[in-house]
């Protein structure tokens, strides 16, 4: 049995009721899901021997702009033990920007998790150190969520005095 | 400002003791080596013994700004690092100079973007800006002699009245 298959079916019968909807994209396997089961999907994911996903490589997210649900949070995983890679998507409303975290699955998400906080306004629930990563922690924009200027807005970015 | 503060009329031993101020001063500049990006790169092959920074007597690459006085500011200046670039210039002793080297320093070049700041004279006093993208290191031995000749044309008096700068306090840091 191929490694996809082992997957589809270890998950359908672990989490009945997460939603899953399959697809393949330019070789690589995508898995969406209801964002209240991303923590234990990914626990099941890491810790099962047979599969082994030990590696966190990126999570960001997608700004949809005029969809109903506006963002997709996105993880991408890796198992050292097969050579395979996984892609996790979660959708999120603007109203209730949050998910929860994966820190205490893998930690190396704990700045991936900041950088998505700090360019998308995604909250990570249950996150040991939510803060800004990248811009100064009184900016108050989200520079990667469309309706941002390219140019930024000015004033909002101190300078030194002259 | 030392010395000089004292010199102020136009005669013969003022004027001398300038030129020989002037003169030693220009030959020995000391650069405080501002590597943000990758400008950093040729600076340091300015300083390797190919294009030879030394023959200017620049050669002293003092990673403590109390001990030098030309500023290379080499590569991308984000309005995060601003602050800190500031408060180098800030403890460098005057009398100080600023070299704006590459693209990204002086305009924000290619980052035309929220975060960059478009080119470092919002907040310092640039003396000499260096085109290229990065500029080739006798670009920047060509900056130095124009900072040189800038010293050599500077008297005594222009540092007199200068005002003292009030030191930038970093809040968020």
């Amino acid at each position: 049995m191929e490694l996809k298959e082992i997957i589809i079916q270890k998950l359908n019968e672990h989490f009945p009721d997460a939603g899953f909807e399959f697809s393949e994209y330019i070789n690589e396997f995508n898995i969406k899901l209801d964002k209240k089961f991303i923590q234990p999907v990914c626990k099941f994911l890491k810790e099962d021997s047979e599969l082994e996903f030990l590696l966190c490589e990126d999570i960001t997210a997608v700004d949809w702009a005029r969809r109903k649900k506006r963002f997709t949070v996105v993880y991408h995983i890796f198992t050292l033990k097969h050579n395979y890679r996984l892609v996790l998507k979660c959708d999120v409303e603007e109203d209730d920007c949050n998910i929860d975290s994966v820190t205490s699955v893998w930690r190396t998400s704990n700045w991936q998790e900041r950088e998505c906080y700090d360019m998308y306004g995604i909250k990570f629930n249950n996150h040991p150190d939510m803060r800004r990563i990248y811009m100064p922690e009184d900016f108050e924009y989200y520079p990667l969520r469309k309706e941002f200027p390219l140019m930024g807005i000015p004033g909002s970015l101190s300078l030194p005095k002259k | 400002m030392g010395l000089e503060a004292k010199l102020s009329g136009d005669g013969f031993f003022v004027t001398q003791l300038e030129a020989i101020i002037n003169w030693a001063r220009k030959n020995s500049v000391y650069p405080m080596p501002m590597g943000i990006s990758c400008c950093a790169i040729e600076m340091m092959a300015a300083a390797d013994p190919r294009y030879d920074i030394a023959r200017f007597g620049s050669e002293v690459m003092r990673f403590s700004p109390r001990q030098c006085d030309l500023m290379i500011v080499a590569g991308t200046v984000t309005y995060k690092m601003s602050h800190v670039v500031r408060k180098i210039y800030d403890q460098m002793p005057d009398p100080k100079w600023v070299i704006a080297m590459g693209a990204c320093t002086s305009t924000g070049g290619m980052y035309r973007s929220y975060s960059v700041v478009q080119g470092i004279d919002q907040f310092l006093p640039v003396d000499v800006y260096v085109a290229g993208c990065p500029p080739r290191p006798d670009n920047l031995l060509n900056a130095l002699i124009h900072i040189q000749n800038k010293i050599g044309n500077t008297r005594a008096k222009e540092f007199q009245n200068k005002k003292r700068l009030e030191l930038n306090v970093i809040q968020n840091n």
